[in-house]
């Protein structure tokens, strides 16, 4: 069966591998010259934190989102599994505790076990929670090794190409195109986000810090080298072009909340994108005769990628099964 | 029944948008909270840029009026462009009035307020402004052309309830027959209970549904407070008193 997968972004790489690994013949075509352009994974953050993310997400993300980790580590080799510190300045403690009533999985930190996770954040913060089983890789360097792999297994990966023509003589199409699919997926919106790369000599952090804060809640990525992302608004906005002084402001000025040190850090890149999401901010899988959309991962492109793109291997190879975030199956909000 | 500038009003209950899990869940508590009428938040970025729309979109088909607010503004001038691009975006002449005057406890710079209110009123608005329990501001916002009030229960989001319930009593006392709204500040279903059984005429909620664990379950028991008290309000509660008084009369007590 030849399958072509349109988009090259987390969701078009994550497919064609769980497809091309299973022996279909799979051609991915998407419109960006390189991998990451016209992609709103190339900003993510690349959080593997389904535990966390139950704050404030549906109970699929924070089940199906474990697997993540150990798909993520037998593909590609930047993923860390240091776990998730959570913490918040005394002011917000309000904020901590209701992190904690949310989510599961995690220890309640003292100052002291926080400075023997990151020395450089001694003295600053007197109660936290750790998520241990938690991971993070860096996302750019996991596309990029996903399509390398791509293209040493045989899989025609044609970037810089209309997928219109491409297409055409496929048994079945994968349209993974994120937020452009909106021509098809009326109930596609789009919800930006905002992002900063920085890099200090000064600060070494060793996992994922998120910053509670009731107004953004911020998180800081280590990527190595002494380069972090700063993330990373939510704006219920599908014009994803540049960034604002006002989200520039809130991003800096939480990183410096978190580590004064920050102050003397460099900005090497400010990014913004829109995130695809549908409603209820879960992803579907839909099927619309010979093309099968995998999209809606809103802010879980990493966590939940994977996992769409076994349950979309599911869907093609065995007819009779309806995968749980497969549109038909999945029930729709009932009023209450 | 009571009136904003005109139109009628069924649900005492007003429910903010932001900061829900997912726009579904913010229907869904729309529809518990049986509300008619739902607060907006406009980024100046999103209207220049077209680029909310799709959200604006999911509002509208909520079936609900539109109240637009200018929050997060903390200017004048701010404020009045924002309540231009609300109206056009939403086609309403309806704007909940915010200047914010101080950055931690988000509380309104009232003299700014006053100033937008009359520019913005002038212009053929009908202002909502987010004020303090300051009785003197009141008349200032009246004078200005505000035919509703929206004082503060306690600072925005921060849950605590009513913090000033003589000052709000006594704005009540002072203004009969003025819309007053409690904005801002409700935590829990009592303290909405508490501010209707004072003779206000509504609440507005956002933080307190929009996070809490379970928001349309939080909808539906704000909607519940509020018309308990208010109906505790109509129907002319007893005054407290010192000493006990007996629910039985002694005198018709039966024999044993």
């Amino acid at each position: 069966m030849r399958i072509t997968i349109i988009g090259a972004g987390v969701a078009g790489l994550t497919c064609a591998t769980e497809f091309s690994e299973r022996g279909f013949d799979v051609t991915v075509v998407a419109r960006s010259e390189r991998i990451g352009d016209n992609s709103c994974s190339w900003y993510a953050g690349g959080m593997l934190a389904p535990w966390c993310e139950g704050e404030s997400a549906e109970e699929p993300v924070v089940r199906l989102g474990q697997q993540a980790i150990d798909w993520w580590d037998a593909h590609v080799d930047c993923v860390e599994r240091q776990g998730t510190l959570v913490l918040s300045h005394t002011r917000d403690a309000s904020e901590l505790r209701r992190f904690s009533r949310r989510t599961s999985a995690y220890a309640t930190v003292d100052a002291e076990r926080i400075e023997a996770l990151e020395p450089d954040l001694a003295g600053r913060f007197r109660q936290g929670l750790f998520f241990p089983g938690e991971g993070h890789l860096d996302p750019r360097r996991a596309l990029e090794q996903l399509a390398d792999k791509l293209r040493q297994r045989g899989v025609r990966l044609q970037l810089g190409t209309n997928w219109n023509e491409a297409a055409a003589d496929s048994d079945l199409i994968i349209d993974c195109r994120g937020l452009a699919a909106k021509d098809m997926l009326t109930d596609l919106r789009g919800v930006k986000g905002e992002m900063l790369v920085i890099r200090s000599k000064e600060v070494m952090l060793h996992r994922p810090v998120r910053l509670l804060h009731p107004r953004i809640p911020l998180y800081i990525v280590p990527r190595g080298d002494g380069v972090f992302m700063v993330g990373a608004t939510m704006i219920e906005s599908g014009a994803g072009n540049r960034i604002s002084v006002r989200s520039a402001l809130e991003l800096l000025g939480a990183a410096f909340a978190l580590d004064p040190a920050f102050a003397e850090a460099e900005i090497l890149e400010m990014g913004v994108d829109a995130r695809p999401a549908f409603p209820d901010n879960l992803p579907r899988i839909r099927r619309r005769g010979q093309t099968l959309y995998v999209n809606g991962l809103y802010r879980h492109g990493f966590l939940l990628a994977p996992v769409l793109a076994r349950m979309a291997v599911e869907a093609v190879t065995d007819p009779t099964k309806t995968p749980e975030l497969m549109d038909e199956n999945y029930p729709e909000r009932q009023s209450a | 029944m009571f009136e904003f500038y005109g139109t009628p009003v069924a649900s005492r209950l007003l429910l903010g948008t932001a900061q829900y899990p997912s726009p579904a869940i913010l229907a869904d508590a729309v529809r518990a909270s049986g509300t008619g009428i739902v607060t907006v938040s406009l980024r100046r970025e999103s209207a220049a840029e077209r680029g909310g729309q799709d959200f604006w979109a999911l509002i509208k088909a909520l079936g609900v009026r539109v109240l637009p607010n200018t929050a997060g503004c903390h200017s004048v001038r701010e404020a009045v462009t924002t309540a231009h691009m609300a109206r056009e975006v939403f086609g309403t002449p309806w704007i909940k009035l915010e200047v914010i005057g101080e950055q931690d406890t988000l509380q309104p710079d009232v003299f700014g307020l006053v100033e937008a209110a009359r520019i913005l009123s002038d212009d053929g608005f009908e202002v909502f402004p987010y004020t303090t329990e300051d009785l003197v501001v009141a008349e200032r916002l009246i004078e200005a052309g505000c035919k509703v009030l929206m004082p503060w229960g306690a600072p925005i989001g921060s849950g605590r309830g009513l913090n000033n319930a003589y000052g709000l009593r006594t704005l009540r006392a002072h203004f009969p027959d003025i819309p007053l709204v409690i904005d801002a500040g409700i935590g829990l279903p009592s303290h909405a209970a508490e501010a209707m059984e004072l003779g206000y005429d509504a609440i507005l909620l956002n933080t307190a549904v929009a996070k809490a664990g379970d928001p349309v379950m939080m909808a539906r028991a704000f909607a519940g407070a509020i018309e308990a008290g208010r109906l505790g309000f109509e129907a002319d509660p007893i005054e407290a008193r010192d000493m006990a008084a007996p629910s039985t009369p002694l005198m018709g007590k039966a024999f044993l």
